[in-house]
């Protein structure tokens, strides 16, 4: 027998999400039970008291999002997880975490819709809603698993991305990644980077909660720290106080932008498979991708050469990388589990440049591999 | 082992349900699977389940993919085994076989059978006379799986269920692999072909 | 006078934002007042002391005082201040809300709130319409008042704001007015007191919208109107029934004792800590406060 290797389990996505979510320092959870999220409420109610750690089952999830960012701004790193009835119910509170700065790290896994849809089924028709949702002007942050390792890596990554700029940030499961059980090789806890929030280091009477600095990002300092400061949902200056001026509204605006607009290099990851020497590209994101992996593959023995390109963040959207490959490309392939939603931003950055050609579903089930290389065939 | 096939995108992949009615445990017997493959004997292993209104009334069932590479689509395409523990699941799940694939069957349970070679078993029926009660019948079919097909070692699976199993159930948890082990070593499964009739 | 105002000042962000934006002669200034003075007596630490309130005119009042302020969304106050307390404990959070804030938008989160019996300090101040919008009904109004959106007549009744907390399990409901300012002050420092979700319900005027729909006058005869229908809760039975029409009771309304809800969470704490311990898992060191 094969000595056993360290950190290797068979795993749920929904536990690999929580148990990165734990590794990433996070002890606050608040939540709502909904299919099919809930297993993470259940884990977490197990295992956050055994880290001295606070789990809370709220009366809903407007109230769930609101007790999270309630105990991040007391300086715990807090989550909460949901999936479509439920995450439309959050839109309010992501609004406000918008607004006012709070790190929080919100899990979609994503289910059929609208309203009750397909609670056991698997979809990707919250797309858009995730950077749209809410009302108003926002950059959101959404990172996007496709495999259990992935559930665990890309959490602890949004923890790392929320603390780093002050936002929430989203993660954009599906009822299959979140349901399914892979066998798992956790990266050692010793090497992996963990990012706390920035601290102020200057005294009380000069801090700014809102302090409007080259970086775009303030320190944040906690309630109970000495630093007494007004958070709100009004649009502020940067004390935190509401402002009607407009050079103060736009200054704000602007800073909400720029800390996620000038640190794009550092957020986006694309994960691009046989691109080299590509010139049709399938454009997926999360279980979808397995999918496409498997068709890519499939064509390249034909001696197709097509390749894939995965977002891992979702949002913001790759533009820049978009921009550059699509030189290449005589066409592109967006498959996605609704009725075309990922397609409309592929062609935004495209204006004409390719084919851009589109193969949804919407029935339940999964795209397969097979669909995914009938479609290259009929296409290209 | 059993012959991996290769599929279209040059993997190596081995398709698996576990199929019955919901209480006969596909669930819980598809995690001990999963874990045997994948923990103890190593490999890449991906394990999905029906959910919804279907397991709670009809049938239940526990798909895997099992593979030596990195496993890309996580859901059968075309089953290399299919074990049935109901005849609905029997008749449901039997056309996603494929044609070599392995059929293997409650044969207490499964009486009307498909035209083809099929191994029968009477799992519900050994557990419950040997073991006192019929809720190991998915383990004993868990250890004929692993001595017919060499998919999972039978070292893997009591490891895992020497962990896995409900407390104070352990004792009996082994011995159901061994008494599925039994069951193929002195051939007292029923290989039939339906044309010639359920013996 | 002047030595009350030197004191309340040390509590306000005065340079900064004010004037406010209550009108002259609105009730929530003075509930203002009474909170400082009661935070004042009891000797808190402004850095130990978290104001969090929802949307409208007395969920303005965060801005103007030097603790740790939270302005939340529209009826959700104690929502955030669950995460608050639960995350800090040590804190004293004080949630400021209205009738609106708290009892139709939040109304799911107020009988949560009092169901579950976090250490939280409730003010609702009650001025039985919507104030920041403009004067329209709230679930407060009564019956056949006029509000912008009944303008023919509230049909519906309004809500017995401490009869629904001690029926959703508030273990501390109290009555007071913004007429009766001393006896408020007491009624506030008693609530921060109360291990436990404590309410008080402030009796507050309304005069440039509510008194003028409904023709009762400005401030000042709104306040009289408080002073002639309250009576003290220690009155009651002795008391006429017939006397009691349109009054209502203040002071301390319900005081029972009932396990707060951190605390109870210490023991989940040390409980899972102890079996994970029992069955050989490693559990990470105490990592909070």
């Amino acid at each position: 027998m094969k000595p056993p290797v360290k950190n290797q389990r068979l795993m749920q996505g929904n536990r690999a999400c929580v148990e990165g979510a734990m590794a990433a320092g996070c002890r606050f959870f608040a939540g709502y039970p909904i299919t099919p999220s809930t297993e993470m409420a259940e884990i977490l109610a197990a295992e956050l008291p055994k880290l001295s750690g606070k789990f809370i089952q709220m009366e809903d999830e407007i109230a769930s999002l609101a007790a999270v960012i309630g105990s991040s701004v007391a300086g715990v790193k807090s989550m909460t997880a949901t999936s479509g009835p439920g995450f439309s119910l959050m839109q309010e509170h992501i609004g406000y975490a918008y607004m006012a700065e709070v790190p929080c790290v919100i899990v979609d896994v994503q289910r059929g819709g609208p309203s009750t849809g397909l609670p056991t089924k698997v979809a990707q028709a919250d797309t858009m809603q995730v950077r749209w949702g809410t009302h108003g002007d926002y950059y959101a942050i959404a990172v996007a698993p496709s495999s259990v390792l992935e559930c665990y890596e890309f959490t602890l990554r949004a923890f790392n991305l929320s603390e780093k700029y002050r936002t929430p940030v989203i993660v954009l499961m599906d009822e299959v990644v979140g349901h399914m059980r892979e066998r798992v090789i956790l990266p050692d806890p010793d090497q992996m980077t963990i990012i706390d929030r920035m601290k102020p280091t200057v005294p009380p009477e000069w801090y700014q909660h809102f302090e409007i600095n080259p970086h775009f990002v303030s320190p944040m300092a906690s309630f109970g720290e000495g630093y007494r400061y007004n958070i709100t949902g009004l649009t502020h200056d940067p004390f935190g106080f509401p402002t009607e001026k407009p050079e103060e509204i736009k200054q704000k605006m602007d800073k909400l932008k720029n800390k996620i607009t000038h640190n794009l290099d550092d957020i986006i990851q694309v994960r691009a498979e046989f691109m080299e020497d590509a010139n049709i590209a399938i454009f997926a994101y999360g279980i979808v991708a397995r999918a496409a992996r498997e068709a890519v593959r499939m064509a390249r023995e034909r001696r197709i050469k097509v390749g894939l390109i995965q977002p891992l963040t979702i949002w913001p959207f790759p533009d820049q990388y978009m921009e550059h490959i699509q030189e290449q490309l005589d066409l592109i392939i967006v498959a996605e589990l609704n009725q075309g939603q990922l397609i409309g931003e592929v062609m935004r950055v495209n204006r004409g440049k390719t084919r851009v050609s589109s193969l949804t579903r919407y029935d339940s089930e999964l795209i397969t591999p097979d669909q995914v290389f009938e479609k290259i065939r009929e296409e290209k | 082992m059993e012959r991996i096939k290769k599929t279209r995108a040059g993997q190596e992949r081995y398709e698996v349900r576990l199929s019955g009615s919901g209480g006969q445990g596909m669930v819980f017997a598809g995690m001990i699977l999963a874990e045997a493959v994948g923990v103890e004997d190593g490999k890449y292993v991906c394990q999905t389940q029906s959910y919804g209104p279907e397991a709670r009334g009809g049938t239940s069932r526990s798909d895997l993919v099992i593979s030596s590479q990195e496993i890309f689509y996580p859901k059968p395409q075309e089953l290399d085994l299919l074990l049935a523990m109901t005849q609905e699941s029997c008749d449901i799940y039997f056309p996603a076989l494929r044609e070599n694939g392995t059929l293997i069957v409650d044969s207490g349970l499964v009486t009307q059978l498909p035209d083809r070679k099929v191994y029968g078993f009477t799992f519900t029926r050994i557990a419950r006379e040997q073991l006192g009660t019929p809720m190991v019948a998915n383990i004993v079919a868990l250890g004929t799986i692993s001595a017919l097909t060499k998919i999972v070692s039978r070292q893997g699976l009591l490891e895992v269920l020497k962990r896995r199993a409900p407390r104070g159930t352990e004792e009996r948890n082994l011995q159901a692999i061994e008494i599925g082990y039994e069951l193929v070593r002195k051939k007292k499964a029923k290989v039939v072909k339906s044309d010639t009739g359920v013996g | 006078m002047p030595i009350f105002s030197e004191m309340t000042h040390k509590y306000l962000r005065a340079k900064k934002k004010f004037p406010n934006v209550w009108c002259s002669g609105c009730g929530i200034g003075t509930v203002m007042g009474a909170i400082i003075r009661a935070i004042d007596h009891l000797h808190l630490s402004r850095d130990e002391v978290v104001m969090i309130s929802g949307i409208g005119c007395s969920s303005r009042m965060p801005v103007y005082v030097d603790f740790n302020t939270l302005h939340t969304t529209h009826g959700r106050p104690l929502a955030f201040a669950t995460g608050v307390k639960l995350a800090k404990p040590n804190l004293k959070v004080i949630i400021v809300t209205g009738d609106g804030d708290a009892l139709a938008i939040g109304g799911n989160h107020f009988i949560h709130a009092c169901r579950r019996n976090i250490d939280l300090t409730t003010i609702l101040i009650n001025n039985s319409t919507y104030g920041m919008t403009g004067g329209q009904v709230a679930p407060t109004t009564p019956f056949m008042k006029i509000g912008t959106t009944a303008p023919y007549g509230n049909r519906e009744r309004g809500f017995d704001i401490s009869k629904l907390a001690m029926a959703a399990g508030a273990p501390f409901v109290a009555r007071g007015t913004v007429y009766h300012v001393v006896q408020l002050q007491k009624l506030v420092e008693q609530a921060i007191l109360k291990k436990g979700f404590s309410l008080v319900e402030v009796i507050s005027q309304c005069h440039t919208l509510y008194g003028r729909l409904n023709k009762e006058g400005g401030p000042v005869e709104m306040m009289k109107w408080q002073r002639d229908h309250a009576i003290p809760i220690s009155a009651a039975g002795k008391v006429p029934a017939e006397k009691l029409k349109d009054k209502f009771f203040t002071g301390v309304l319900w005081d029972i004792d009932f396990p707060e809800y951190c605390e109870e969470y210490d023991k989940v704490i040390a409980l899972a800590q102890s079996l994970a311990e029992g069955e050989g898992v490693r559990v990470k060191g105490k990592e909070r406060e």
